[in-house]
Formats: C-alpha cells, structure tokens, sequence
C-alpha cells in the first residue's frame, strides 16, 4: 500500500505537506511489515534541528531495531505522543494515526530530492526479492 | 507449568523453631530498620528446592541436545575444564593476594595470553574485558587513544560499520564518542569496496569488521580492504566473536587486523549465552601496545609480577584482573587440546557448517551461494505461507534448540546456523530429517507451524505484547502473571 498523495524517502520513511512549509512523518506500510510488531517508538524532543538524513528516532519490533531517519532538514514542531501507549499505532494505521513527528521545514527545495509513489513502489519491488 | 515462588503458601514445617525478627532487630541501629513490610516469598525449604528443581529440569542446554544458534557458538565445553576452574587453589585466592603467594594464577595469565598471541598473530594482550562487548569499547578506546598521541592534530571522529554488525559494533563506537557510518554489503555477502572507499575519509578511526562475517561468510577481500584503512590512517578492528572458524587456520593479525577481541567464553570453553561471565581477552599489534590496560603480567626470571607502570595505558577496564575463572578454562582448554587439537578445531567447525548447509539447502534457500565458513544463513521459501518465527518454533517440537533468526539483518527472514566442531555426523543427520520433515509440514500443513511450539512447558508467546507491556517484577495481588 503505497498512497499516490505522498512522497517517500529511500529509508522507507513517507513525508506528507500539511501547509505552511510544515510536513508530517511516519514510516511507510511495507517498512512497518519488514520490522515486524513494533513494540516502542523512541520520538525526538518538540524544537529539536533536525539535518536531512539524520536520526530523529528509534523504532523497535520483536525483530529488530532500527533508526528513523528525517527525509528533510527543519524544526520538529510536535510528535505523535500516542505512540507512546500505542507503538502498534505504527502497524495498524502507518500512514494515519501512526504518523511520528511535524515538522517546520527549514529547505523547502529539499522536498524535490524524494521519492514519488510510482518510484518508491518501484523501489520496494526490487528490494523484496 | 510449575508456578512462581510466590504462588507457594507452604507453612514453616512445625518442629523447626520459629524466626524471631525482633531478636534480630535488636542489635540493629535503629535508623536502618525499614518501615515497610517487604514482599517476599512465604514457604518452606523443601518446596524452595522443588521449585528451582522443577524449573531447572525444564531448562534447554548444550548438555541436553542440539543447540545451532548461529553466532553464539554454542559447543559442547568438556567438563574437564570445569573442574579444573573450581580447583581450590584456583577459586578459593583472592584477589588481594600478594604476588609471591599467586604465582601459579599469575602463570596461568601469562601463558593464556601467550596462547592467544601464537593462535592469532598478535603482539599484545589483555584478558581485563569481561565480555566481548566489553573487549569491543576496551579495542576502541585503545585506537581513540592510539590516534590521539601519534596524530593528535586530525580529528577523526568516524567509526564505519558495515551493515552485517552486530549490534554491539554500532553501539560500542557510539559509547566511545564516535559517529557511526554504515557500509554496504555487495552481492556476494562481503563488504562493498566502492562503498568503503567512499565512505574511507580522513575522519574515519578505524573500520570495525568481523571475519567471518555475521553470515558466516570469509571477507575474501579483507587483504584489500585492510590495505584501503590503513593507507587511510586509520585502524583494522576485529570482532573476533567468530574466531572459532579460523581457529588453527588464518592468524588475524596476519590478515591486517590491528586490534581483535576473543570472546574466550564462545571459542575457548566457556559456554556463551547462558548468562554467566565471560571474558573478552583483546589482542594488539605492537603499536597498540602501550596503551594496553594496566596492570600486565610480566616475568623476570622465574617469577611473575604485576606490573603498572604504562604511561600511556588507557587504565584499568575492570576491577582487578578480569574474569580469572574464565581464563582458566580457556587455559585448561588450550593444554588439553594441545597444539595438535586446536589446529582442528577451525576446520572441524568449516566442515560441519558445510555438511549441514549442503544437506539443508535441498529444503530451504541459502542467499549466498558459496563455500561457508562456520556457520550459514538460510530463508523459508518465498512461496511458503510460514514465517521464519513458526519454524523456529517448530523446530522446538523436534527436540533441538532452535537457529538464531532475523539476524543478520540484512537477510529478509534469515536463520543462522551453527552446528561448531563439537556435534557428530549423527546428531546433524537427524537435524537434517527434522528439518526435512518441517519442510513438508510447512506446504501441507502450515497450521501446525503456526500453532508450534505445541510441546514445550510453554506454547507460543505473544511477543509483541510482552514487549509492550513489559512486566519485570512480581505484584502482590497479580496472583498469575499472565492475566
Ligand atoms: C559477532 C558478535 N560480536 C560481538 C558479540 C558480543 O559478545 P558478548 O555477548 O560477549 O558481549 C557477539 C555475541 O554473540 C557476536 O556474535
């Protein structure tokens, strides 16, 4: 399930623009699959600077445990508390109520250097060999 | 299932006199006398020992069967050498005691370390780490303070990984101050050299690889690549967790490694995973030497001291000497093996890997298509609608202990299996049938897969939910705990 609307990043993370040069991200529904039951999300802290590429989070499944990775450059604004209680959020519902951090981006531009849907399916249709 | 000990209610027997707090309470200052009552179990002696009784016969080990979990090098550790480690003049010293009166224990140090130095190539030595983590961050710190004294001038702040690690690879260079890069592995399971040298900069410290790697596979580039970080200036770490498959064979240090720690309780006698010490003895090149933890043991004469004069040392990393218990068996280990024996072990544990991973491959795929070395990675097939999970669990049902799975991860659903040199032709054969067996039942009756184990104390556990909702500690009132 790879929504048309949104724009990914090759780390399986999924960017959605919510206005006002601000995004929301989460982790995309074949990444939740790959890790398995996820079982605690670690989220940064609200007014964190975020680099592009660099770590924001932790999630980890019964499998593993990965980084998260920020698609974009920008200011974390607010993080999905309910993960916390509800880390299958993440699972159930990745690209709605399992979204991870807003962010207030700091290089618009970079939002060009991501994935469309047609070319992250692609992606992940290779990868999963 | 045997309950916990706070389920039991047994009265005191009768004829044993009562406890009495107060007379005990009376000669204690008043001050540190708790107020609360605290929970403890309630029940008499012979139900303590049924109890742990009971749940020690539903235990799994190395001395009950089979036990393949790849990466931990599960052998069977000969019992000679534990008899050895609890001799009284050897688990009765303390470690106090002045050198002249220990002079057998400091022997066994020096020696061991020699051992270690002949097997691997290396030129320094310490056994203070009490794991193989522990020896990981006690390497690091030696090339942090290696890079800090012959070129304090570049700031080299980069540990690269590559992305077969072990997890405590990452985490070691992250606790000794350094960022983590990961380097890609290429098609045939070894480390991409286009991606190491992109990632080769003048910040890099050291590359950290382990030899074989995590899928059980030899580096067959590692000449080069050591050539690669060396012209770099920086460091070769070894992971030597895997060392059991060169044992005998290939010397480390002659393969470019700077700096390598032995997990002594995986490849030298000590059983790994179980929870009880171990030691990660790490080993040096000459150049690393003087920072070396203190203190070393060295010999004049006939006679061993400690010594603690290194200016440069890094300090001490454990308290005292390290695990000397351990070292001890790794010792008996070595004499009773001889020279002769240990130069088989390598090639006896190549061999099974192979055995095994040649008979399974029929049944399950194998990613990488090539000779193994101590152990191997294989999937379910694509087509089945079984998990790696539900054939580990099956594989419970069987009778054996079930393969390491998920790791590395960098195979999708991977189980990693290492039979090591200590299992007969016999006990693989019928692992192999097993395991022939559950491929079958895998296609006709994936139901059973899903359900297993079906025969252990202990069925299936929800391991997303004891994940979730983590329960340490007992609660009075939470009569079972798995309301
Ligand atoms: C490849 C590898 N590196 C490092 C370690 C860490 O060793 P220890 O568990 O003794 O800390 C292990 C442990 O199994 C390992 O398999």
């Amino acid at each position: 399930m790879v929504p048309k609307d949104l724009k990914y990043s090759k780390s399986h993370e999924w960017v959605k623009a919510v206005g006002n040069n601000t995004i929301v991200i989460g982790i995309t529904d074949y990444a939740q699959e790959e890790l398995g039951d996820i079982v605690f999300v670690e989220l940064p802290k609200v007014e964190r600077q975020l680099k592009q590429q660099e770590s924001f989070g932790v999630a980890e499944s019964v499998k593993a445990v990965s980084d998260l990775f920020s698609p974009v450059s920008g200011m974390v604004v607010s993080v999905n508390e309910a993960l916390g209680k509800q880390p299958e959020l993440v699972n159930k519902e990745p690209y709605t109520n399992g979204w991870m951090i807003k962010i207030a981006l700091a290089a618009p531009t970079e939002l060009s250097s991501l994935l469309s849907a047609e070319e992250y399916e692609k992606l992940i249709s290779e990868g999963s060999k | 299932m045997e309950k916990v000990i706070f389920e039991y209610h047994s009265q005191p027997t009768s004829y044993v006199p009562a406890a009495d707090p107060a007379a005990v309470n009376k000669h204690i200052p008043a001050e540190f006398l708790g107020a609360e009552e605290v929970t403890l179990p309630q029940t008499c002696e012979q139900d303590v020992i049924r109890h742990f009784t009971a749940l020690s016969k539903l235990n799994y080990s190395v001395d009950n069967g089979f036990y393949p979990l790849g990466s931990c090098t599960m052998k069977y550790n000969p019992k000679v050498n534990e008899t050895v480690a609890d001799f009284d003049g050897l688990a009765g010293i303390h470690p106090y005691s002045p050198e002249e009166c220990v002079q057998g224990a400091l022997k066994i140090i020096y020696e061991l370390e020699s051992f270690l130095k002949e097997v691997s190539g290396f030129s320094g030595m310490t056994l203070q780490p009490a794991a193989g983590a522990h020896g990981e961050i006690t390497g690091i710190l030696l090339i942090k303070a290696y890079h800090q004294k012959n070129q304090p001038e570049q700031k080299r702040n980069v540990i690269l990984v590559p992305d077969t690690a072990h997890g405590t690879n990452p985490a070691t260079a992250a606790l000794a101050g350094y960022q983590v890069r990961q380097v890609k592995s290429d098609n045939q399971g070894d480390i991409d050299l286009e991606d190491l040298q992109q990632n080769l900069g003048l910040d890099v410290a050291a590359l950290m690889l382990t030899n074989p790697n995590t899928l059980g596979l030899f580096e067959k580039n590692i000449l080069e690549i050591s050539h690669l970080v060396h012209k770099n200036g920086a460091l070769l770490y070894g992971d030597g967790a895997n060392f059991n498959a060169l044992l005998g064979l290939v010397k480390p240090a002659e393969l470019g490694f700077d700096v390598m720690h032995f997990n002594l309780h995986k490849t030298f006698s000590t059983p790994h995973g179980g929870g009880g010490p171990g030691a990660g003895a790490v080993g040096t090149s000459k150049d690393l030497i003087p920072f070396l933890p203190v203190p070393q043991v060295i010999k004049k004469g006939k006679n061993y001291f400690w010594e603690y004069r290194q200016a440069n040392s890094i300090g001490k990393v454990r308290s005292f000497y390290g695990n000397f218990l351990i070292a001890v068996r790794a010792y008996a280990y070595f004499l009773a093996l001889g020279a002769e024996g240990i130069a088989k072990v390598g090639r006896q544990a190549v061999l099974n890997a192979n055995y095994l991973m040649h008979k399974l491959a029929k049944f399950y795929p194998v990613p990488y298509h090539r000779t193994c070395m101590h152990e191997f990675v294989m999937t379910p097939h694509q087509a089945w609608s079984v998990s790696t999970l539900d054939i580990a669990k099956r594989i419970i049902d069987y009778g054996f202990h079930p393969p390491t799975i998920y790791f590395p991860l960098i195979v999708h659903e991977a189980m990693m299996i290492e039979p090591t040199e200590t299992e007969t032709k016999e006990t693989m054969d019928t692992f192999i049938q097993a395991l022939e067996q559950l491929a079958a039942e895998a296609v006709q009756n994936p139901e059973l897969l899903k359900k297993a184990p079906l025969t252990s104390p202990v069925g299936r556990i929800d391991e997303a939910r004891a994940g979730r909702q983590l329960i340490l500690k007992y609660e009075k009132g939470r009569d079972t705990l798995l309301t």
